[in-house]
């Protein structure tokens, strides 16, 4: 007998089916589980008050991130808030056994960027933690996704999840990428065409030849904002460059099983034949370095292009958006992005603060110098190992000699929950997620881009096409 | 969690209309690190008055609230029934309810119990005199005064709160079927085990 073809989605959710209920949901088995100190203090308290235990320590691993400072970290933090967030999680972790990777420690960083560079996030794995970029980790051929706080403390007692199946969408990018355009135009591109509702209910797998040819990180990027197209996880097919990113990790197999693995994760791609929900197929060769003009991270446009008229959609409640979004980002429709000035840069962020990310930011500083009306230029590395290795390849003196602040890892300016915060009223360069009203901090404006064109706006003090500082191709 | 089977108590004649979690806790306690004690926050506008409803002496530590149509609605926090559990409600009656606070307080033990607006006003009067009986077992809330108004309730839902299950109740009470499976990928992916201990 054949076996119907599956998709990757319904290879690994049915290679995680502890039982089956009557109403449609199944038991999931929960592999991975990583936590922060935002999104779990609550759940712990739950354990506690039921005189629960936390099953599987050893597939729970914590680290700091969204309220760390990023300078002057051994000195006392201030918010007391934060503090008392930090301290609750390095004390819940001492009483229930979990490892804890604290807040000096050479390998701490952003949750995201640390799971796979730990060897802790695997393909075929399902990989959970409370915050809804843990799509980022489906780059990798895992099954992730973000949870609520109760749902934190049911995989604590239970290492489980009770879940209904998804619908499958496919997001097939074809042709190739050109001179300048990076994965996280790719992302925006797909969220440009979709919208932020199109993954509702999905989840989406990226294919096709531009993600084929794409690095392990550049794939981190499009997964990690499966969510702003609406899709819980999006995921994408493990292959060679994959298992040669595990390979020799400090958490990943080793040995006979390293082998055994490989062979496994070897079965973790979508069957020839195999249906999808939905399919979106997007022309690589036509996306352009991309911005967002709005609030939404559908409101991307190219940087060659201008800020569109209201009326211009068709759709009446997205036209009203656009005159709220355009009123909040102080910005005239007809205006050409270029013209755009800005006042702070961030490069950092679980969508784009890894090595490759710093590479590129630095190609373009190089021997440049931030505009003289900038406020703050930071650049943020996801993790202590990847401030190593940027340092280690003298990264981080192009970017002090550029006139940016080279900072320690952490969430930082992404979600003005810690003290690096976008001033109200004041435009922001950002390789960040969202761009929704006020993320950066009280009516701060932000413009999402690639780290590429956010070191360009950085050197001109505007919203700069970077293909003109990159010379011929 | 605690069973729930039958309670007789103090009810708070509260009786709003759409309600919504802001009012329940405003955005401001959020930044916590504990269920408990938001009960300090519950309410917080209302109570700046005070001679509001819910610190008169008679009503302190009242297991039951009485409100008015939709009650629960704006956003998904679990601060919301975290807080009303907080302040001593196990029991909230009113003619309708929110769909994400009414999940949330089920998935916190909470009852809730959808009366007509008539037999709410009706509890409302009596509510400032005597105590109420919500009798989950038999579906009722009754009164010293011969008043037996019935409710309708999801199974499930009854089942889990008679018998003191929450979710997570109820999938350790799968731990078999868990274990096997754990089992199972202990031999057939033995990589996965220990991982986070493994550096």
């Amino acid at each position: 007998m054949t076996q119907t073809p599956r998709t990757l989605y319904e290879k690994i959710w049915d290679a995680h089916v502890v039982a089956e209920r009557d109403d449609g949901t199944a038991l999931i088995f929960i592999d991975r589980h990583l936590i922060h100190e935002v999104t779990t203090p609550q759940a712990f308290e739950g354990l506690r008050t039921a005189g629960r235990r936390l099953r599987r320590p050893d597939l729970t691993l914590a680290v700091p991130d969204h309220n760390v400072p990023t300078n002057h970290r051994f000195e006392p933090i201030t918010d007391p808030e934060s503090v008392a967030q930090l301290a609750a999680l390095t004390r819940n972790c001492a009483d229930f056994g979990v490892e804890l990777i604290e807040m000096n420690d050479a390998r701490q960083g952003i949750v995201h960027v640390i799971g796979p560079e730990q060897g802790f996030t695997l393909p075929g794995t399902t990989v959970v933690c409370g915050d809804s970029h843990t799509a980022t980790h489906g780059a990798f051929g895992a099954l992730a996704f973000g949870i609520g706080t109760s749902e934190i403390e049911h995989v604590f007692a239970t290492q489980t999840l009770l879940l209904r199946r998804a619908k499958t969408m496919e997001v097939r990018v074809d042709g190739s990428l050109g001179h300048g355009v990076t994965p996280k135009d790719v992302t925006l591109a797909v969220i440009g065409e979709t919208g932020t509702g199109g993954g509702t209910g999905h989840v989406i797998e990226y294919r096709g030849p531009v993600i084929e040819a794409m690095s392990v990180e550049g794939r981190m990027t499009v997964c990690n904002m499966a969510i702003e197209g609406g899709a819980r996880a999006g995921l994408i097919a493990p292959d060679e460059k994959t298992f040669a990113y595990f390979q020799d990790r400090p958490r990943s197999p080793k040995g006979a099983d390293w082998e055994k693995a490989i062979a496994y994760w070897r079965t973790l791609v979508t069957d020839p034949g195999a249906r999808f929900d939905k399919s979106v197929v997007i022309d690589g060769t036509k996306i352009a370095p991309l911005v967002t003009w709005g609030t939404s991270p559908e409101d991307v446009v190219p940087i060659t292009g201008i800020v569109p008229e209201p009326a211009s959609f068709a759709d009446p409640t997205k036209q009203d958006a656009a005159r709220k979004s355009l009123d909040y980002m102080g910005l005239v429709p007809g205006t050409r992005l270029e013209d755009v000035e800005v006042q702070n840069i961030f490069i950092g962020s679980c969508t784009n603060s890894r090595i490759e990310d710093l590479r590129a930011a630095a190609a373009v500083a190089k021997g440049r110098h931030v505009a003289d009306h900038i406020k703050q230029a930071l650049v943020v590395p996801g993790s202590g190992l990847v401030k190593r290795q940027a340092e280690a390849e003298g990264l981080d003196r192009i970017f002090i000699e550029a006139g940016f602040d080279w900072r320690e890892p952490g969430c930082s300016m992404c979600l003005g929950m810690n003290p690096d915060k976008v001033p109200a009223g004041e435009r922001c360069a950002s390789t960040s997620n969202r761009n929704f009203v006020g993320r950066q901090g009280p009516g701060a404006r932000t413009h999402l881009m690639s780290p590429a064109m956010a070191a360009a706006a950085a050197v001109t003090g505007r919203l700069t096409d970077v293909r003109q500082l990159m010379g011929a191709a | 969690m605690d069973a729930f089977k039958t309670l007789t108590g103090i009810a708070v004649p509260f009786g709003a209309k759409n309600v919504d979690t802001d009012v329940i806790i405003p955005a401001r306690f959020l930044k916590t690190i504990q269920r408990a004690g938001l009960g300090k926050g519950a309410f917080a506008t209302i109570r700046e008055n005070p001679d509001n409803i819910f610190d008169q002496p008679r009503h302190k530590g009242a297991p039951v609230l009485i409100a008015g149509d939709n009650f629960g609605c704006g956003s998904s926090r679990e601060h919301a029934p975290w807080a009303l559990t907080d302040m001593g409600f196990r029991v909230v009656i009113a003619p309708s309810f929110a769909d994400i606070f009414s999940g949330n307080a089920f998935k916190n033990g909470m009852l809730l119990v959808a009366l007509p607006q008539e037999q709410i006003d009706r509890l409302m009067e009596i509510a400032e005199t005597d105590e109420i009986t919500v009798d989950l077992e038999n579906q009722v809330v009754t009164t010293p005064y011969q008043d037996r108004f019935a409710f309708e309730i999801d199974p499930f839902r009854k089942h889990c709160l008679l018998n003191g299950l929450d979710e997570i109740g109820l999938t350790q009470a799968m731990d078999k079927d868990i274990a096997a499976f754990e089992a199972k990928i202990a031999a057939d992916q033995p990589w996965i085990a220990g991982a986070a201990k493994a550096a």
